[in-house]
């Protein structure tokens, strides 16, 4: 027996190739090509496919390196804590609620140039010197799961006020707005709609049963009756996007996103102050907006493209509808207020 | 000249591993904590006063405090049971069983909560019981990760027990019970105490289970300084929060070290053989078998979950783990993460074994003077540190002070095993130290006077008893650095993820296929993690453990 487990353990330690510190060749290739790489900054829900990177560094002559950890708010305040010392030269990911911490900051610095059609409708309010770029869209909205609601002979709700309506009490899960961004983003939807009376609409809310889960990953795959498990709730907060990811391989989908109730997300690139190497940092902001990485988007990340005229995948063309008129917030007024509304959530929604 | 080589020796032993913690956590995690002093480049501590006076910071300190004591108590309540079946009896598939109640111990918190809330979820079978989202299920999920520490920890110490005062004890009458507790759980303190002290710092400043199963009613320390942080970015806040912890660590490190006082090692000890179970053994059997359904409950639930696509049986998910996902939801296969994984692994469990053995030897000489010994006794407390420092601290920590020459570390690949080695070293150091301090210095004295120096001595006395609890030690980094989430997602670096923020990203994502395959790779993280401690237990050269 002995024997075996030395076996197995050798081989254990073979496919791992008993590393002794990393692999080595990540620091020659540092060496060697200083100065020829673009270094993208970014959250960990950054991916482009591989020939997209490819057609990158053929084009401009740099080569990528992606550095991608945490998530939108903790890339925002890594940005702002090493903007003296950045990181890389661009990054990509600071978001319409994050947006203007980092250009108060000075992170970013202004990059004036031409972009494709369609992508300036997404410009960030006040940032003059132009230091975002627009990237991606995408939509936070309550979903729900019409299955659930046909079986039981029940008709789905449409707006915010028919989430505070008995006939769905029990039914309705959302991450909450401390700990995750989707739950922040209805936080925001509920005070474009609601203005000052926001509270009182929350405590209705939680009165009619809602439950706060810690993510959206514990929403959705958790409690949402469509989810990866065994959930309960057909009244789930998630994306405009998710109904493509229901289709139920019978030309239609077991869900869709109600969108009276959504609130428009926007992912941002810029050039960072103080980057080591500027021009390469433009050609891979001018790249992102690009039709590779435009094209790219919904597959890789589950958002929307920002330039016109950019093919949606077919799920997407048939079944992720965007809402035409969503809940907008000023983002200096987010800025100036997101503490204290953050607080004042909390007391309401633990109360 | 001995009267100053002996400092200098020790000093030399902990030089290295004072060094590395010097650069890699204390450095990193002043850097934080001066940024909230002197938020606008001005000293300005008023700011972080102002915090610790805050109602909020009384109820999340208090939050704290009763849910990890309680978990503690809890997790040595049925971790001596566990540990005296486990250690102390003899029955077919005993290692089996010790190994698999080492998988809580790597499972990702997120796959965990889900599995544990499709158990106490409004629909789960233990739905009835209303306890989703209750500080209940906050300590259910404490002690389901932490019970294999205690039964590691002072099974280890069981095992290698004399048992001959016990022996001697039930010659002179003394019934089962009055042995156990004037002769064996005297005995079992010291490592009873250092598991406690290391599970209570675990349970105090745990993230993803206060978190997830405490729907977001909770707040411990360790959130809270996450969340101020990551979201608010009020870094005097989170400097007063980390500073609270920081206090408080060093004060618990102190009250432990005062009750470890080891027992006299000038006894020559006889380990008990481990004996088949006994009628008289039923009670700690019947623990032990309640301990692994309450352990094998969610696991199962994860299991039968990757075997499901839909509502039928099949193995699809196993198979989706050499791709990347439906809609492309990775960069690199759930295969190739793995092996990412057991490669960090390898290496953070070399850096803590090696870093902790030093530790373990300086600590643990003979220190004459009274001012050595309180070198000693800071020397012992410092290496505990890490766990009593929040991941969210440590990973900005690394980006504002390792960016310049000669520390220019911000993107090293060391990083990422470096910081695991971190987390389990006062794992390896709490593991080695009670051993160390067993052994008779007389012995390494009679090996000195007859002519070997001092690596000889090492050699021929600590070694040969060190043997076991090093295989143990390793175990126990191994599967820390495999399951590290928290630290890793903060320096991953995107073209090599390991396997849990692997994991974290197909359950972040919508797909039914996308969840099957984490609960698939969950399963395949529990599995290897299962194996590779079962072979370590089977290595174990029995003729080396005796004295």
């Amino acid at each position: 027996m002995k024997s075996i487990s030395a076996v197995l353990l050798t081989c254990a330690f073979a496919t791992a190739s008993c590393s002794l510190i990393g692999t080595g060749d990540d620091e020659e290739q540092a060496t060697a090509k200083a100065g020829s790489e673009v270094v993208l900054v970014t959250h960990e829900s950054f991916v482009l496919p591989d020939e997209v990177r490819a057609a990158f560094e053929e084009q401009s002559g740099f080569e990528l390196v992606v550095r991608a950890s945490g998530d939108a708010g903790s890339l925002t305040n890594k940005l702002v804590l090493t903007k003296d010392d950045p990181t890389g030269d661009v990054a990509f990911g600071v978001d319409n609620t994050f947006a203007s911490r980092a250009l108060e900051e000075g992170v970013f610095e202004g990059y004036e140039h031409t972009t494709p059609a369609g992508v300036s409708d997404f410009d960030l309010d006040g940032d003059d010197e132009h230091a975002l770029t627009p990237v991606d869209n995408g939509n936070v909205c309550v979903n729900v799961d019409d299955t659930w609601f046909e079986t039981e002979g029940i008709a789905p709700p449409e707006t915010l006020d028919d989430l505070t309506d008995p006939t769905y009490e029990d039914l309705f899960v959302l991450p909450s707005a401390a700990t995750s961004s989707p739950g922040l983003a209805f936080l925001l939807t509920t005070i474009a709609a609601k203005g000052d009376a926001w509270p009182d609409f929350w405590a209705d809310l939680m009165d009619n049963g809602a439950l706060l889960t810690s993510g959206w990953s514990e929403a959705y795959q958790g409690d949402f009756t469509q989810g990866g498990g065994k959930g309960t709730r057909p009244i789930v907060l998630s994306y405009d996007s998710s109904p493509a990811f229901t289709v139920d391989g019978e030309g239609g989908t077991t869900t869709s996103a109600l969108l009276d109730t959504c609130f428009t997300q926007v992912e941002y690139a810029g050039v960072l102050a103080g980057a080591a190497n500027p021009e390469g940092a433009r050609a891979l902001v001018d790249f992102l907006t690009g039709p590779e990485v435009q094209a790219a988007l919904p597959d890789s990340m589950y958002v929307f493209p920002v330039a016109e005229g950019t093919a949606l995948p077919e799920d997407w063309a048939t079944f992720a509808q965007q809402p035409t008129d969503p809940w907008e917030v000023d983002p200096a007024e987010v800025a100036a207020n997101r503490d204290d509304w953050l607080t004042q959530w909390r007391d309401v929604t633990t109360g | 000249m001995t009267t100053w080589r002996r400092p200098v020796t020790l000093i030399g032993l902990a030089l290295v591993p004072v060094a590395v913690l010097g650069v890699f956590f204390v450095l990193p995690v002043s850097g934080m904590v001066a940024r909230g002093f002197w938020p606008d480049g001005d000293f300005a501590p008023g700011e972080v006063l102002d915090v610790l006076t805050r109602p909020r910071t009384g109820r999340v300190v208090w939050f704290t405090v009763w849910s990890a004591g309680v978990a503690t108590l809890l997790a040595v309540a049925v971790g001596l049971p566990a540990a005296y079946v486990l250690h102390r009896l003899d029955f077919p598939l005993r290692r089996a069983v010790r190994a698999a109640l080492l998988v809580p111990f790597v499972l990702p918190t997120v796959v965990v909560g889900v599995a544990f809330r499709q158990l106490l979820g409004e629909a789960g079978p233990l739905g009835f019981l209303g306890l989703d989202g209750t500080p209940v299920a906050i300590l259910a999920g404490l002690v389901f990760f932490n019970a294999a520490v205690v039964i590691r920890a002072v099974g280890a110490s069981w095992e290698s027990m004399d048992a001959r005062p016990a022996e001697a004890a039930a010659a002179l009458g003394a019934s089962p019970r009055q042995v156990f507790l004037t002769v064996t759980l005297p005995s079992l303190r010291p490592a009873i105490v250092s598991a406690a002290s290391v599970v209570f710092l675990f349970c105090a400043t745990s993230f993803g289970v206060v978190l997830t199963l405490g729907g977001t009613q909770y707040s411990s320390v360790e959130t809270e300084i996450y969340l101020l942080t990551t979201d608010l970015l009020d870094l005097p806040g989170a400097a007063a929060l980390s500073i609270v912890q920081l206090v408080a660590v060093v004060v618990l490190l102190a009250i432990a070290g005062r009750l470890r006082a080891s027992a006299d090692p000038s006894i020559v000890r006889v380990p008990a053989r481990p004996r088949r179970p006994r009628r008289s053994d039923l009670g700690q059997l019947v623990a032990t078998g309640l301990l692994l359904v309450f352990v094998a409950a969610p696991l199962v639930t994860l299991l039968v979950g990757s075997l499901q696509v839909g509502d039928a049986w099949s193995l699809d998910n196993y198979r989706a783990l050499t791709t990347t996902g439906s809609q492309q939801a990775l960069l690199v296969p759930v295969t190739e993460a793995l092996a990412t994984s057991l490669r960090t692994a390898v290496d953070a469990t070399w850096m803590s074994l090696s870093l902790g053995l030093l530790v373990a030897l300086a600590v643990t000489r003979r220190w004459r003077s009274r001012a050595e010994r309180r070198i000693r006794g800071l020397l012992d407390g410092f290496f505990m540190l890490p766990l009593g420092v929040s991941a969210a601290t440590l990973g900005f920590g690394f980006l504002i002070t390792l960016d310049s020459p000669p520390l220019d570390l911000r993107d090293s690949p060391l990083l990422v095993p470096l910081a695991q080695a971190l987390v389990a070293l006062p794992l390896v150091v709490r593991t080695l130290v009670p051993v160390l301090d067993g052994i008779d210095d007389r012995q390494r004295q009679a090996a000195a006077s007859l002519g070997a120096g001092p690596l000889r001595a090492v050699m021929t006395v600590d070694l040969p008893v060190l043997w076991k609890p090093l295989v143990a030690a390793s175990g126990f980094a191994f599967a820390a650095s495999l399951g590290e989430f928290g630290a890793t997602a903060f320096l991953a670096r995107d073209d090599h993820p390991t396997l849990p923020v692997v994991i974290f990203r197909l359950i972040g994502h919508p797909g039914a296929m996308n969840y099957g395959m984490a609960l698939a790779a969950s399963v395949v993280l529990a599995v290897t993690t299962a194996v590779v401690m079962a072979a370590v237990e089977r290595l174990r050269v029995p003729s080396l453990g005796a004295i």
